[in-house]
């Protein structure tokens, strides 16, 4: 009887590694299948492959950006593709470097989840002759060759005191919900907003800032725990576009709708509903389709040689125009736009 | 059912473990399908993949792997003894701000490196008195010290980053031995690996942890130190996810409270394909460190392929499920094709 056992067992466990081996085959096949390969090979002077490298996928931002920067890319007949970590970590990013720099690509865009983690693997790329054009999110200076700024720190943080302090009458509490504790743009916002603040408006009262780390439930259970912790809140500002949806929705369905006021960078289709039924009169933000756009036209201009990222360096940007490469090797967007009631039936991104 | 007649003439001893033939109990083991699957994977790959055949390749990939081959060690024997530990991924965050602030404060790497080690088997040292001491289920106390170190990570560090980290140590993180490709944290791998695996495989201790996974409670009754054991495999995780966390400060060259966030999923994920069976008493250290293997050379292989990183996670999400229910269902058709033969045979349930 033993053996009879024994000899099923070993069977079965050969069946098993025969499942697995044919499984892991079946998995590699078809996921080469799915992706294929680009063909990208390697270098060259005009090749217009370029990758896209938001700081994660699922993000309705970046998905806009990159459509925009897509757009682009067709016009001047390049290949585009996107990769990014599901979670916004700076690791995953680069991993997502590293293999792009095997591949090849013509040009990296790429919003940065860390300012330097991923500083050596920009710089591996670029010894490799990829060009890198930094995003939303920048890296330090010397890890990409240009950066495109949606907007300079000052005129968004300006924007955004400016729309509170209107809704709230310019006095009482103010509370902010940013994204995560280490992002870039986001930390250097809210200082120069804490400035404006102490400089413009003595009257109102920064109490706290909370992060909601870019998730819409954790954003939603800050904004309550805000309002839970401040009665005398009267306004919140947030400066991330999942924050600001998140916060919106939690007001619609509460009391506060309507007495605490709720401005800082949205995209009008997450806000369409809030502005129109009353619960945010206004927001700020850039458009991020141009954002991409214009990245993607930065990036080709470095593929093609015809700048380098010095300042003063001008190179055309299809339907928005020219533009000039200013110090930092920095390429300003413009100014943010304000988003209301009146005018957010215009947009759709 | 071919092999019945040679397999009936061999079997002679009563122990069902060893009744097999040796290259049978050799290569048709669970192991044996996970690192039979890595060749697969790496042989299709280099074929099918564009510039997957380059020594950069395997460069690349030990250094992000290098992490979770680290922690997969010590987390293999506390898997192995019925525990979990999920706080792993937080020790590398709270060890990875320790050195941070204290390089920041001024103190020599070398130092705020030890510190952090410290930092490390104390945190382990914590997780395993409550778990050994006050006999709380390892679940619960590494849900709450997951939580608990993460925001003491956070908290040290607030939302700055320290990155002012001397250039020797970081090109050391990254350096490769000699021109082979492979990177020099592989060496400090390696010497841990070798040491696991003769703790594990060749002493008393890793019986011990083998006959606690199976039965605790006979282990006591013949002289296992049950508690002791336990409290000092979550000493060592402690220490080596500490040991985890200084690499990875160096490797990106930023210490930050979210560093490694989620880490611990991918080195469990690793362990359990590797062929630790979660329920505690089976598993190896060779498996463990195909399975890191095989799940990053896949993402390796696929995103090289350009497949997203969603896609990436179905993928490997759906293979280890297929590995253990592939187990499981085994082990179902094995009993209900015991039972129909009619002898009442009390098989030991087979541990995975």
């Amino acid at each position: 009887m033993l053996f009879h056992t024994t000899t099923r067992r070993s069977g079965l466990a050969r069946a098993g590694s025969i499942a697995a081996l044919a499984l892991s085959v079946a998995l590699v096949a078809t996921g080469c299948a799915g992706g294929g390969s680009d063909g990208g090979d390697g270098g060259g002077d005009g090749d217009l492959s370029i990758t896209f490298v938001p700081k994660n996928l699922g993000n309705a931002y970046f998905d806009t950006s990159d459509k925009g920067g897509e757009e682009a890319i067709k016009e001047f007949d390049g290949t585009y593709d996107e990769q990014a970590p599901a979670e916004g970590t700076p690791d995953g990013q680069v991993s997502f470097i590293n293999t792009l720099t095997q591949q090849g690509v013509g040009g990296i865009v790429i919003s940065a989840n860390d300012p330097t983690a991923i500083c050596d693997a920009l710089n591996e790329a670029r010894d490799a002759d990829v060009k890198v054009v930094t995003f939303d999110s920048d890296t330090d200076p010397e890890c990409r060759d240009v950066f495109i700024n949606q907007a300079d720190a000052e005129g968004i943080a300006k924007v955004q005191v400016d729309l509170i302090s209107e809704q709230i009458g310019d006095a009482g509490q103010i509370a902010i919900l940013s994204a995560s504790a280490n992002a870039t743009n986001q930390n250097a916002w809210i200082e120069l907003m804490k400035t404006e603040l102490e400089a413009s408006h003595p009257n109102i009262e920064l109490v706290e800032t909370v992060y909601g780390d870019d998730d819409d439930q954790t954003s939603f259970d800050k904004t309550a725990a805000l309002l839970q912790t401040y009665p005398d809140l009267k306004g919140i500002v947030s400066p991330t576009t999942v924050g600001i949806a998140a916060a919106a929705r939690y007001l619609q369905t509460s009391d506060f709708k309507g007495k605490v006021a709720l401005t800082g960078l949205g995209t009008p289709n997450q806000m369409r509903d809030y502005v129109e039924d009353g619960t945010v009169t206004a927001f700020a933000l850039w458009n991020p389709a141009d954002l991409g756009y214009l990245a993607a036209y930065a990036a080709k201009a470095l593929i093609e040689g015809d700048i380098t990222g010095e300042d003063g360096d001008e190179f055309e940007a299809g339907k928005l125009g020219s533009y000039t490469v200013g110090p930092d090797q920095t390429v300003l967007l413009g100014d943010p736009f304000t988003f209301t009631k009146d005018n957010i039936g215009e947009f759709d991104f | 059912m071919t092999e019945t007649t040679t397999a009936t003439v061999k079997i002679a001893r009563s122990y069902r473990d060893y009744s097999a033939p040796l290259w049978r109990r050799v290569l048709l083991t669970r192991e044996s399908a996970v690192i039979a699957a890595l060749l697969v994977v790496v042989v299709v790959a280099s074929i099918s993949v564009d510039h997957f055949a380059q020594p950069i390749t395997m460069t690349y990939l030990l250094l992000d792997i290098a992490p979770i081959l680290l922690i997969a060690l010590p987390m293999t024997l506390v898997i192995i003894t019925g525990e979990i530990d999920l706080s792993v991924a937080s020790t590398v965050g709270l060890s990875s701000v320790v050195l941070g602030t204290l390089h920041q404060g001024g103190m020599p790497i070398e130092l705020a490196g030890l510190a952090a080690l410290l930092v490390g088997a104390v945190g382990g040292a914590l997780n395993g008195f409550l778990i050994t001491v006050v006999g709380l289920p390892s679940l619960a106390v590494t849900i709450g010290t997951l939580a608990l170190y993460r925001g003491l990570a956070v908290g040290l560090l607030g939302t700055t980053a320290v990155t002012d980290f001397t250039e020797f140590w970081k090109d050391l993180a990254k350096s490769k031995i000699g021109d082979t490709g492979v990177p020099s944290v592989m060496l400090l791998f390696l010497v841990l690996a070798v040491a696991f695996a003769v703790l594990l495989h060749f002493t008393r201790f890793g019986r011990g942890v083998y006959a606690i996974g199976l039965a605790a409670e006979a282990a006591q009754f013949s002289g296992v130190r049950v508690q002791q054991t336990k409290f000092i495999l979550f000493v060592l995780t402690g220490t080596v996810s500490a040991l985890a966390g200084i690499y990875y400060t160096l490797r990106f060259g930023s210490a930050r409270g979210d560093n490694a966030m989620g880490l611990e999923l991918s080195v469990i994920a690793a362990v359990l394909l590797g062929g630790v069976s979660i329920f505690g008493g089976r598993g190896s250290l060779h498996g463990v460190i195909a399975g890191v293997l095989l799940i990053g050379t896949l993402g390796s292989a696929l995103r090289l392929a350009s497949v997203t990183s969603d896609v990436i996670n179905i993928i490997t999400g759906a293979l280890l499920i297929a590995s253990v229910v592939s187990t499981s269902v085994l082990a179902w058709l094995r009993t209900r094709r015991a039972k129909p033969g009619g002898t009442a045979r009390t098989t030991p349930a087979a541990p995975q």
